[in-house]
């Protein structure tokens, strides 16, 4: 067995996590691992893969909404076993998350009212993050009278109002055009450089993880593993104009190269 | 705007329909609108009327309250377990099919004539369509908001509050609305089959005597309450859903 200690710097490590689904032997499903990962405080990571190879299921394991079958996952000192989401952790998903009946200013609202802070308090930071979102002409608005790009912002602000210190997105922009995601990207960097959270991005966008992320980690087909780590040579008020880079086409070659044969063999999974 | 046009114009045009409906079948089954609206007015004013009203709406009142109550309760109950919702919900279903009126017999046994028995009665029309509504509405909520809830570290109790029944709220409300007309039915039949008292009582008082006058300006009075009724709980659904869009 691997050495299980999690030096205290790291912000989220995982030693040897796996899941798996069942228990017959017959219809279980091995789906993740065994994964090592450190995440260091402040970093932008972002985690490819084929499809089906367990992103999500690495990502709720380190959400804590699901338990690791095998392992050890630990935040900030914590260990993350799936019963409940750790105070520090904020998450969004890729499904549209925002509260149908409430207005824009409720829905990024939400959370605090259920922490119990005082309504100076929450009108104070609601406005805060509105406006640093670009909601604020929207605050009276309701989901139905947003599109999905700016309904997938009030979720992302629903989270960020809270301050956490690590944000989880599970591909956050994957129902939106490839403009807005651009735009949505860089929202993302600039929110990540003002708060100075820990970012983990699962994304099976290459040039998006390309972009945005300091480190990208790269999955096998299930059960996933991570078979690479790219390093980006971006600084940190890098904007989606690196696409333009010769390094960028070069760094989204080698993740496909490394991704290609994962992704075949992910198909062949399912066509079996 | 337009929808208060667009009722008004519903209103014309049954007031139409009834009125050559009535020219073409005589004074022997029907009569014409006009002369209804004046006979349920004097109706309206008449000695005794007030207490078979007051009756009426005290049992569908009380038999309103409890098919809500106890609809939602079990909608919730069946809706939030997925395994007591796959046996619960075929079951609804057969009951909701079943023809009431089979059942009132046994309900005069067991609450006896009065109020109780018409309480009982109407009840049990509005309790399986908020029932059905509402489990329908839970099992329909997107599996994100169950999620979400997990990671803004809601309690049971808080994500039942705050998240599911808000966001199903407007199907639960359209329960509501088919529970509502239901309930007003059975208590009705209740009064009509079995009680001295209440607007069904005087309904069939009226078909004992073959005193069409009577029976028209009742159902007048019945079908103006419930066509209200049910145009203000379909504004407020309306306003519910505005946000759900």
């Amino acid at each position: 067995m691997n050495d299980t200690t999690i030096d205290a710097a790291v912000h989220v490590g995982l030693r040897g996590v796996t899941r798996v689904f069942g228990t017959d032997p017959k219809t279980r499903v091995e789906a993740l691992g065994p994964i090592d990962l450190d995440l260091r405080k402040g970093e932008f990571f972002a985690v490819v893969g084929p499809s089906g190879c367990g992103k999500s299921t690495l990502f709720d394991i380190v959400a804590g909404l699901s338990p690791a079958t095998e392992g050890r996952a630990v935040f900030e000192g914590h260990e993350l076993n799936g019963r409940a989401v750790p105070e520090g952790i904020g998450v969004v998903f890729q499904e549209d998350a925002s509260f149908a009946w409430l207005n824009v200013a409720d829905n990024v609202a939400f959370g605090l009212r259920r922490a119990g802070l005082g309504e100076a308090e929450i009108t104070r930071r609601v406005d805060d993050t509105l406006t640093f979102m670009g909601l604020r002409d929207f605050a009276a608005a309701y989901p139905s009278q947003l599109s999905g790009g700016m309904r997938q912002r009030v979720c992302i602000a629903r989270t960020l109002v809270q301050r956490p210190r690590l944000i989880l997105l599970d591909e956050p922009f994957g129902a939106l055009d490839q403009q807005t995601r651009l735009i949505m990207g860089e929202e993302l960097l600039k929110l990540w450089r003002e708060t100075g959270a820990t970012v983990l991005l699962i994304t099976h966008a290459l040039d998006e993880a390309a972009m945005l992320a300091d480190r990208v980690g790269v999955m096998s087909a299930r059960p996933g593993r991570i078979i690479d780590v790219v390093e980006t040579p971006w600084g940190k008020d890098r904007d989606s104009r690196v696409v333009s880079d010769p390094r960028f086409g070069e760094i989204t070659a080698h993740l496909w190269t490394r991704l290609r044969d994962e992704s075949m063999a992910a198909l062949s999974h399912k066509a079996a | 705007m337009s929808s208060a046009r667009n009722n008004l114009f519903v209103i014309l045009s049954m007031f139409g329909v009834w009125q050559i409906t009535y020219w073409a079948i005589g004074d022997l089954a029907l009569r014409p609108p006009l002369d209804t609206i004046r006979n349920a007015w004097s109706l309206i004013g008449s000695e005794g009327f007030m207490a078979h009203l007051n009756e009426t709406l005290q049992a569908f009142t009380f038999a309103l309250a409890i098919a809500v109550t106890v609809g939602v309760a079990l909608g919730f109950c069946l809706g939030m377990n997925r395994l007591a919702g796959e046996v619960g919900e075929p079951l609804l279903v057969s009951f909701y099919s079943l023809p009431k009126i089979t059942l009132y017999p046994i309900v005069l046994l067991i609450f006896g004539i009065g109020m109780p028995s018409k309480v009982a009665f109407g009840a049990i029309h509005g309790i399986m369509p908020i029932t059905i509504f509402t489990l329908g509405a839970l099992r329909n909520l997107p599996p994100i908001l169950g999620r979400t809830s997990k990671v803004l570290r809601l309690t049971r109790w808080q994500s039942v509050w705050t998240i599911l029944f808000p966001a199903a709220r407007p199907e639960i409300f359209t329960g509501l609305r088919l529970g509502f007309s239901l309930t007003l039915i059975g208590t009705l039949l209740g009064e009509m089959f079995a009680s001295q008292r209440g607007i069904g009582f005087l309904l069939m008082q009226a078909i004992g005597l073959h005193d069409t006058d009577r029976i028209m300006a009742l159902t007048f009075l019945i079908v103006g309450f419930a066509i209200t009724a049910s145009l203000m709980l379909l504004a407020i659904n309306r306003h519910l859903r505005h946000g759900a869009a």
